[in-house]
């Protein structure tokens, strides 16, 4: 049989997503057992038990300096600034979006200021955000939101052109308003694509996150990782990696369950 | 209702001339079929004719006055594709006109406007066969089953004009009939000037009252972007059909009566909730 008609099985399919997640996992404790078993202070590649241990320490004893735990208030700080960067964006990306999409006057107004404001580079307009807004959770929201919103803007306006050219015929012979137009064909339409667009900044934008904290920060998940980057304390730093990677991926799946279940139409909308 | 007429109409793209010389008069509460081949222009007619095209040269008048330059409520369409929303259920497809109409900033009704709003849908839901569907999304519906929703919700905004391009093209030969007598009934019963586009042409005659083809009349490769298509048959069929006349006196259902406050061309008289005191 040729492997393009070979379909793992429910079961089959079960182990073979497992499979490279074993193998990064093997590899990383046989290397560590390798190294401790040379050096049983080796920092690099630290034990399971030790990991642990630095886990329970950041994660379930309060800290005697700040009286805090520290891996639950770096969470909090982290997903402040994530949580509230990602609402503006998303806003004002369905807001220009539609604006953009469905407008070709404004289309022509701000299609390529768009197109251009997503091509700089944003870390390298995180000095003159630290000088402008200071050194404070504005400045980190301000990164986020300029290093998601252009891509954002830009796709969510592709999305809106995408839309048949007969719906916004039928929508007018209806009798409806630009406003009206926008309101009940674009906007309903185009809020599960958001959802796209959402998800796959997600990735840029713990990107800026992790940057903007590791830079100039008091809390925060990035600014614990750059802080004990300092003593070698790999036994943290794994720990929370893992952890970074978890939340965005339960994001990511908690998003895509919401567009299932607000949107249920657009399964098929998509399969066409 | 409503009369149209082409006063020597072109449409040319750049140098590409499409259509020439179309001049012609259709009556009120025609119904007519356009037929040509492939790429003859016919769409484009039925695109300026919605207003989503203008004409190069000439004018298209209705009932006298000249077209508006973009589509509105007076001019209703079902395409082949695409002519429903897929965001909305069958009901609200239904509703969207008559919310669109009655909540300008909002576009939404509620209330005791919506109720009555839902009552209407429901009705016409169950005149083109639609019942008992309302509350699916049109993917879940057969093909024939969404062009009968696409034709609820043009008229339920009470369009004067309705224009199909190729709107049973896409159907099974079964389904397409019983979606043909829809479209007399329809027709008949409604105030509707009918425009037609269809490849069918036991369709334009099983259908309409005139059946006209567009073609170009040179055809040489040198020729044709040089010439555009014209009215080359204008058939009248025989016998002549015309629209019945509205049975006027069809006793309302008890409990209800006929609005007389509220005309709404192309809805068949609505029926409205008698007022108990």
């Amino acid at each position: 049989m040729r492997l393009v008609n070979i379909r793992p099985g429910r079961q089959t399919r079960f182990y073979l997503l497992a499979l490279p997640f074993l193998l990064v996992a093997i590899a990383y404790f046989a290397g560590s057992s390798a190294r401790l078993a040379q050096n049983p202070n080796d920092k690099l590649l630290p034990a399971l038990p030790s990991m642990v241990q630095a886990v329970k320490q950041m994660a379930f004893e309060v800290d005697p300096r700040t009286g805090s735990y520290l891996m639950a208030s770096d969470t909090v700080a982290s997903l402040g600034r994530l949580g509230s960067a990602l609402a503006i964006s998303t806003v004002a990306a369905l807001v220009l979006g539609i604006v953009i999409g469905l407008l070709p006057g404004a289309n022509a107004l701000l299609g390529p200021f768009v197109s251009v404001t997503s091509m700089v580079p944003p870390l390298a307009l995180l000095p003159i955000l630290f000088i402008v807004m200071g050194l404070g959770e504005n400045s980190k929201i301000a990164l986020i939101v300029i290093g998601t919103l252009p891509c954002m803007i830009r796709d969510l306006a592709m999305k809106v052109q995408e839309l048949p050219r007969e719906q916004i015929v039928k929508a007018q012979t209806l009798g409806a308003s630009t406003w009206q137009i926008a309101l009940r064909v674009a906007m309903p339409q185009t809020l599960p694509r958001l959802i796209d667009v959402l998800r796959l900044q997600l990735g840029p934008a713990w990107l800026f996150l992790i940057a903007a904290e590791a830079i100039a920060s008091d809390s925060g998940l990035g600014y614990r990782i750059f802080l004990v980057r300092r003593y070698l304390a790999m036994d943290v730093i794994i720990p929370y990696v893992a952890w970074i990677t978890l939340l965005a991926f339960l994001i990511d799946v908690g998003l895509r369950v919401l567009q299932r279940k607000a949107f249920p139409w657009f399964a098929s909308v998509r399969a066409e | 209702m409503s009369a149209i007429r082409f006063d020597d109409v072109w449409k040319e793209y750049g140098d590409h001339i499409v259509l020439e010389r179309i001049t012609m008069e259709v009556e009120p509460r025609a119904f007519i079929a356009l037929v040509g081949p492939s790429g003859c222009g016919k769409t484009t007619l039925l695109r300026m004719l919605l207003g989503e095209e203008q004409p190069s040269r000439g004018q298209i008048l209705v009932d006298g006055k000249p077209l508006p330059g973009e589509p509105d409520a007076d001019r209703s369409v079902v395409f082949q594709r695409y002519s429903v929303f897929p965001h909305l259920t069958v009901l609200q497809n239904v509703l969207l006109g008559r919310e669109l109409r009655d909540a300008k900033f909002m576009a939404r009704l509620f209330g005791a406007a919506r109720r009555a709003a839902t009552d209407d849908a429901m009705a016409l839901l169950a005149e083109v066969g639609l019942a008992g569907q309302e509350g699916k999304y049109p993917s879940a519906l057969s093909g024939g089953m969404q062009q009968r929703l696409a034709l609820a919700q043009a008229i339920m905004r009470g369009p004067k004009i309705l224009l199909l391009d190729e709107p049973f093209g896409a159907l099974d030969p079964g389904i397409r009939a019983d979606i043909h007598l829809l479209m007399k009934r329809l027709w008949n019963e409604t105030h509707l000037t009918v425009v037609m586009v269809t490849h069918d042409l036991s369709e334009a005659f099983g259908l309409a009252t005139r059946v006209i083809a567009l073609e170009r009349s040179r055809n040489r490769p040198e020729e044709r972007e040089r010439y555009g298509a014209t009215v080359s048959r204008d058939l009248e069929i025989f016998p002549r059909r015309s629209a019945e006349p509205r049975s006027s006196v069809q006793p309302a259902p008890i409990g209800t009566t006929r609005s007389d406050q509220e005309h709404q061309p192309g809805r068949p008289g609505a029926l409205v909730l008698k007022e108990q005191p």
